[in-house]
């Protein structure tokens, strides 16, 4: 199945890399021991905080298959649902405005707010936004945005990147979260203390002043409800729900894959989401606005940013349904160990790793489908079941049919790949590969071996090679039955 | 019974004894055990790492190997969890749908040890004697892709003089991966060190799992690290009796 939106394709602008690979730029996070110890201790006790509240409800599988048919239904007749949301927007005086990609995106709000005439606005904690680099595009304009969420402000006074979707500075600790905040903010007292209230008190004082000034504020949404035009965001401080009620424009940028078509169908997310991400029954603040209210001016942009060729692959179109709850960061083995920033991209962890090539191509980080085990952790916990296992292992056989195109020569990976496949097709091959294994008899700890028995080697022996093959075993003394004939080769 | 063993590439190569094993504890239970002598690798090795179309053949041999057989047994929940789960995607991708009728078929009779055990032939108790302080480690694709449950478990409790402690942060992946633990090989050492200090905190003499290839990068880690644990398969556990000590 094709599906076509109508809206003419752009390649996606997007804040998804560094450049580096995905094991190359692990690195720093494996050797960073305290990250490593704050990851640990925050992603257990999330998820076992999210375990509790799951447990609780006897219909949670029922819950996450309604999630992903809604999701899947939505998006299969997805042009429907945006033109209703479109029209139900406009009805209530808000302005529809679409973004092909990141540029185009960033371009309509730093026009929107020019024409305001303000320099200084807030903002709601928003992936979307973070996705295109809207923060960097308004700078470039003379425009400040302040980010308004605890995390995502600590992440940008401290001139760092958000290692989380929900937890954006979960790889600082408080002292260094102190550090930062006497170095980055105004009168701040400079005698503040790590104590987690002291903490929340100098970001609460320095945050009300831009609440209390602020005419224009920018927002994401967690959901879009097509049948009403309403917006809908949930949070945890309050900080949104300032942004949202207090400036005069607001202006909410939001994926084209947010919508659900009714109320109804918000309700089983409404479930999911909080239960998956923060591990609480129901999150504190759940701000829902439909149109424009009186004095207040509205705007939505709805992006694309490479969602429709998402769409498009029914391999990858189900990542689509993502509602970045974060569970699938929080029981990931590699996430903990490696960190967020190795995955180069506002979406890390599980879901960054299909997301993020999904979105741009593989060819823009063909590491990425790698750094998995594919233990299946995260498609257990993930609340739409997104089978994220799966999808890796398409994206990796993309990532090796677009070097296979790159290059004349096969890779040496490519070469050995062929090779096994080839002695596998024929019993006399294999059987003599076994038996030339059995004889080699290399050391256990041999200090200088070929890769890609090096990288094993660095930290592991290798088995002791056994002077038997259990075919030649069988043949000796186990056979119930005579062995097949020979076989010719294939 | 007549039971096909399908040893796995790993096993027929590096770990013999996991092999003969499942085939003593077969025979010990009254079935008859074959090994075709055509079978060589499930191909998963080449589906995970990117080469599906380099796997298309392995999935094919493996249907023409394993036809003839009403019960197929393989001593790896990985191995298990492909054919069951990738055969026929594999199959499908390329287009091949009597390819697809056939591997389904055979995924049908195709069971990992424990379930065969369990399931098919209604046995906990194998008569295995193991007087050993053993910890379980249940490996991903057994737990998530197979869903073996605690059938491994119960065969484990039903082991005479067997010492069994439960494995702290048991259902985290040691690091293997296959390919991953070469690829990114600095994230699988520090997912294998975690795995090794939970294994060494039960005062465990063996750690033991459904899969030759985890235990392979476990137990290499533990022989380097000199931790004084050793890794042994289930099939070896439940191999062992009082009179072959």
């Amino acid at each position: 199945m094709t599906t076509f939106l109508g809206m003419p394709t752009a390649s996606p602008t997007v804040h998804l890399r560094t450049g580096e690979s995905f094991p190359d730029a692990a690195r720093t996070g494996l050797a960073d021991s305290q990250q490593r110890h704050n990851l640990r201790v925050a992603t257990t006790t999330i998820r076992e905080k999210r375990a509790g509240v799951v447990a609780e409800l006897d219909d949670w599988e029922q819950l996450r298959a309604a999630g992903a048919a809604i999701k899947d239904a939505t998006l299969a007749e997805l042009p429907d649902h945006l033109e209703r949301f479109e029209a139900a927007v406009t009805e209530r005086g808000g302005t529809v405005h679409w973004a092909r990609d990141g540029d185009e995106a960033n371009a309509i709000v730093t026009r929107l707010i020019q024409a305001t005439g303000e320099t200084d606005v807030v903002k709601v904690k928003s992936m979307a936004t973070e996705e295109i680099g809207l923060n960097e595009a308004l700078a470039t304009a003379g425009i400040t945005a302040t980010e308004t969420d605890l995390a995502e402000l600590i992440v940008q006074l401290g001139d760092d990147r958000p290692s989380h979707i929900l937890v954006p500075a979960i790889h600082r600790n408080r002292s260094e979260i102190r550090d930062i905040f006497r170095d980055h903010m105004d009168d701040v007292d400079p005698g503040l203390t790590n104590d987690p209230e002291a903490l929340a008190g100098a970001a609460r004082l320095y945050l009300r002043r831009r609440f209390l000034s602020a005419k224009v504020a920018i927002s994401g949404a967690n959901f879009g409800v097509a049948e009403t035009g309403t917006l809908c965001v949930l949070e945890s401080e309050g900080n949104g729900r300032m942004c949202l009620t207090l400036p005069r424009t607001l202006i909410t940028v939001m994926g084209i894959e947010k919508l659900v078509p009714t109320w109804r169908d918000l309700e089983v997310f409404l479930q999911l989401l909080p239960r998956s991400s923060t591990g609480e029954r129901m999150n504190p603040y759940t701000s829902m606005w439909t149109g424009a209210t009186e004095g207040q001016d509205f705007h939505v942009v709805l992006l694309d940013n490479g969602r429709t060729a998402t769409l498009a692959d029914p391999h990858g179109r189900s990542a689509l349904r993502c509602i970045r709850c974060s569970a699938c960061l929080n029981v990931c083995p590699v996430y903990e160990r490696a960190g967020g920033h190795a995955y180069g991209s506002v979406y890390p962890g599980p879901i960054g790793a299909v997301l993020s090539p999904q979105l741009t191509g593989v060819k823009d980080n063909p590491s990425l489908p790698f750094a998995s085990s594919l233990c299946g952790a995260c498609y257990d916990v993930c609340p739409v079941a997104i089978d994220i296992p799966t999808m890796l292992v398409h994206l990796r056989a993309e990532v090796v049919a677009a070097k296979r195109e790159e290059h004349r020569v096969p890779t040496a990976e490519a070469a050995s790949m062929t090779a096994a496949a080839w002695t596998m097709t024929s019993r006399r091959r294999w059987t003599a590969a076994l038996r030339s294994l059995s004889l080699g008899r290399v050391a256990r700890r041999m200090p200088a071996l070929p890769p890609p028995l090096s990288s094993w080697a660095r930290s592991r022996d290798l088995p002791q090679m056994p002077r038997e093959t259990l075919r030649d075993w069988w043949v000796r003394e186990g056979s119930d039955v005579p062995p097949a004939a020979p076989e010719e080769d294939a | 019974m007549r039971i096909a063993l399908f040893a796995t590439c790993l096993v027929d190569g590096l770990f013999p004894e996991v092999g003969k094993a499942t085939v003593t504890v077969l025979r010990r239970l009254g079935h008859q055990v074959v090994f075709p002598m055509e079978q060589t690798c499930c191909g998963q090795m080449h589906v995970n790492t990117g080469y599906p179309r380099e796997a298309l053949p392995l999935v094919r041999r493996y249907a023409d190997t394993f036809e003839p057989y009403d019960a197929i047994v393989t001593p790896s929940g990985s191995c298990a969890g492909a054919i069951r789960h990738q055969h026929a995607q594999v199959a499908r991708q390329f287009g091949d749908d009597a390819l697809v009728d056939r591997v389904e078929a055979v995924a049908a009779r195709s069971y990992e040890l424990s379930e065969l055990l369990v399931d098919v032939l209604g046995v906990t108790d194998v008569g295995a004697s193991y007087p050993h302080r053993v910890t379980y480690h249940p490996t991903c694709h057994s737990l998530r892709i197979l869903r073996v449950g605690d059938r491994p478990l119960r065969l484990l409790r039903a082991v005479d003089g067997i010492d069994l402690v439960e494995l702290p942060q048991a259902q985290t992946c040691c690091g293997f991966g296959g390919t991953f633990a070469l690829k990114n090989s600095e994230t699988s050492t520090a997912m294998l060190a975690d795995k090794m200090r939970a294994i060494q905190s039960t005062g465990a003499q063996m750690c033991a799992a459904t899969d030759a290839s985890c235990l392979m990068h476990i137990g290499g880690g533990m022989s380097r690290l000199d931790v004084g644990t050793e890794t042994v398969h289930l099939a070896q556990i439940l191999a062992s009796t009082k009179d072959a000590r």
